[in-house]
């Protein structure tokens, strides 16, 4: 125990924390827009899938982590039109039409993979802010300042769009016309209608955005571990959807949500790796999370409202 | 009219599922006529083949039916996955303690430890939602994570092979006792007790949910809670009970993949698809088809299980990846449960050209 109360390993395990944590806050920033549009989208861990691999086998084929950037908001844009057709114009039931998208992105990420890569090839990993090309140089002193470098400097740019997404959302649900209409539409799409609000617009544009958001989460999670294989989310996809419930839809506390996953799951591997804790405790430990999430919406589920449209269809008639 | 369109609909959705599913094999470079050739002769070519076909549906069919079920009563059970695994994990146990009972009473044992790991994996969500309205959706997802680690837990610790410990530590259990194995129904081919079994469980789902008052309740319930409430039935003992019976019977599919399995062993590769081969979710795939009807499932579980089987041949002999099937099952939910609005429209064209030609 004693290896890991030392400031420098606290300090790491908490920089991989939020580098962990990132991806969760990405799908669940946007899963939390299209929720507040009153649309659920269960496919979000099929959609990371998807992205994921898109982005991993940009950077494999170019080198360029942009382009990986690029491939996965694409493929996000994608499965977002792909879902909105399918809720906001054909009415499916969101609950199971999420599932459908979720095993198509499972499926066919692995079919594209097997087919086109094969084994597992490493990529080249996420570089940091001080390993940038060009600029790294002026981040290196940053990099190695105390408690400050590790916790807020040592991250690749990725991580800082995450949390800078954080009030940015917020103002966007709030302050605009935008965000308005979303959250008109989410709590009651009849009013909104009537006041001139297209219910259909509104939503299918959430809907992209958080598809979008999901499709960056993807390749995040693959560029950050610089691989991809089959079902390479293990359901990080379907825990941002819980957290958009555990953050009571509001995107500081969804960010919360996330840390909390990133911390547990850093601090349970840093642990198993240092040996303080055996195997059998550290899969205990893989435990926590879900059922703290389950604890979580029990004493929220009677003290907070979600939007009041959620996962219901809208027409006139 | 709306009999036909209703049936129509799927198959047409299928249908559209299964062009794409062609689309995709011309792309990877096969002819689609081959690949078709391919997959029957991998789930209908042989016997054998048959039969690995009926064993493969058999999970998909006793999900399926749980499925039915819970969505017959308006609640969505995504946990298919860890009923599954937790009817698994007691009914080895139970294996494990008492591996010397003899054959005839051991089997009804792990098949009622299954039920009941199962029944209480569901039952959880089900209290959640009833009584501290939690989201079933969410719920059973989180559940599903639980027991994986569960399972994990259990297969690397306290339920490992001896044999094990020392040496490789893979995830297992010990062989289990002969006297739990399913037996075989035709001498030399896989077809075990588990098939008929499913097949029985899937017509008493059928009984209890269309032949008995608990399950007009239960569709009450499902159909308008505001009126069955009304009506002076328990909507909440109902929704405990839908998710109970649902997880039970994936359960009893956890049981027929331990006790069917030619290892007869439990093992984890550290996820659920390992084990569970995905089928608590392409269980909803399987309900869904079968238009949430216990005896329709019955044939839709056995189409499921040689699109699987088939894509195993189809790797084998043409090299396309067998992840292909989980890909055009996730289409072919997006196509049935998308085409409910279509039927409408279906529907109300239909009705339209009645009249006109009545009034003609």
């Amino acid at each position: 125990m004693s290896e890991f109360f030392t400031v420098s390993v606290i300090f790491a395990t908490l920089s991989t924390s939020i580098r962990f944590a990132v991806p969760y806050l990405f799908a669940a920033l946007g899963e939390t827009v299209g929720q507040r549009s009153g649309v659920l989208n269960l496919g979000v861990d099929g959609i990371m899938l998807l992205g994921g691999f898109g982005a991993y086998y940009a950077v494999l084929e170019t080198d360029s982590h942009i382009l990986g950037v690029i491939a996965g908001l694409a493929v996000g844009l994608l499965m977002g039109l792909v879902y909105g057709v399918v809720t906001v114009f054909l009415h499916a039931k969101q609950g199971i039409s999420g599932i459908g998208i979720f095993l198509f992105g499972l499926g066919f990420s692995d079919l594209l993979f097997q087919e086109l890569v094969g084994t597992p090839l490493p990529i080249r990993p996420l570089p940091r802010l001080d390993q940038l090309p060009a600029v790294g140089g002026i981040f290196e002193p940053l990099v190695e300042l105390p408690v400050v470098g590790p916790l807020i400097f040592d991250h690749d740019l990725l991580t800082f769009l995450a949390f800078l997404l954080v009030p940015a959302v917020t103002w966007l649900l709030r302050k605009t016309t935008f965000g308005m209409n979303v959250r008109a539409v989410g709590e009651n799409p009849q009013a909104a209608d009537s006041l001139g609000v297209s219910v259909a617009r509104t939503r299918f544009i959430s809907i992209l955005i958080g598809s979008t958001l999901a499709g960056l989460a993807g390749a995040t999670l693959s560029m950050q571990l610089a691989i991809f294989q089959q079902n390479l989310t293990n359901g990080i996809g379907f825990i941002a959807v819980a957290l958009v419930y555990f953050g009571a839809w509001q995107p500081r506390w969804v960010m919360a949500g996330a840390l909390l996953y990133g911390i547990v799951t850093a601090t349970r591997i840093r642990w198993q790796s240092l040996d303080i804790i055996p195997q059998g405790a550290s899969d205990v430990a893989a435990m926590a999370p879900a059922v703290i999430t389950i604890l979580a919406l029990v004493l929220l589920a009677s003290r907070v409202r979600g939007p009041a449209a959620l996962t219901r269809p809208f027409s006139r008639h | 009219m709306k009999r036909l369109a209703g049936g129509v609909v799927p198959l047409g959705a299928a249908f559209l599922a299964f062009l794409l599913g062609a689309l995709m094999i011309i792309a990877l470079g096969a002819s689609p006529a081959d690949g078709l050739a391919a997959m029957f002769d991998g789930a209908f070519g042989t016997t054998d083949r048959i039969a690995a076909t009926a064993v493969r549906a058999t999970p998909l069919l006793l999900v399926g039916a749980g499925i039915t079920i819970a969505f017959r009563a308006s609640v969505i059970n995504i946990g298919g996955e860890g009923q599954i695994i937790a009817g698994a994990l007691l009914s080895t146990s139970v294996a494990l303690a008492i591996p010397d009972t003899p054959r005839i009473a051991l089997i009804p044992i792990v098949v009622l430890a299954g039920l009941i790991g199962g029944g209480i994996w569901g039952a959880i969500p089900g209290v959640l939602k009833a009584y501290a309205s939690v989201n079933e959706i969410l719920s059973t997802v989180m559940l599903n994570i639980v027991a994986i680690q569960l399972m994990n837990f259990l297969l690397r610790g306290p339920l490992i092979d001896p044999i094990e410990v020392g040496t490789s530590r893979i995830p297992q259990t010990q062989r289990l006792t002969d006297n739990a194995a399913l037996p075989t129904l035709v001498e030399g081919s896989r077809l075990h007790l588990g098939v008929p079994i499913a097949i029985v469980a899937a017509i008493i789902v059928y009984l209890i949910l269309f032949r008995t008052p608990f399950g007009f309740r239960l569709r009450a319930v499902g159909h308008n809670p505001d009126a069955a409430r009304a009506a002076g039935i328990s909507v909440e003992k109902n929704i405990v009970s839908a998710l109970s019976l649902s997880g039970a019977l994936s359960g009893l599919a956890g049981v027929i993949l331990v006790f069917g399995s030619e290892s007869l062993r439990l093992v984890t590769d550290g996820g659920s698809a390992g084990f569970t081969g995905s089928a608590g979710f392409n269980g909803i795939v399987t309900a869904l088809f079968g238009g949430l009807h216990p005896l329709w499932t019955i044939p839709s579980s056995f189409l499921f299980g040689s699109l699987l089987t088939g894509a195993t041949e189809l790797q084998r002999e043409l090299q396309i990846p067998n992840a292909l099937a989980i890909a055009l099952n996730g289409l072919i939910v997006l196509f049935v449960v998308s085409s409910d609005r279509v039927r409408g429209w279906l529907d109300t064209r239909l009705d339209r050209s009645m009249k006109a030609r009545v009034e003609e």
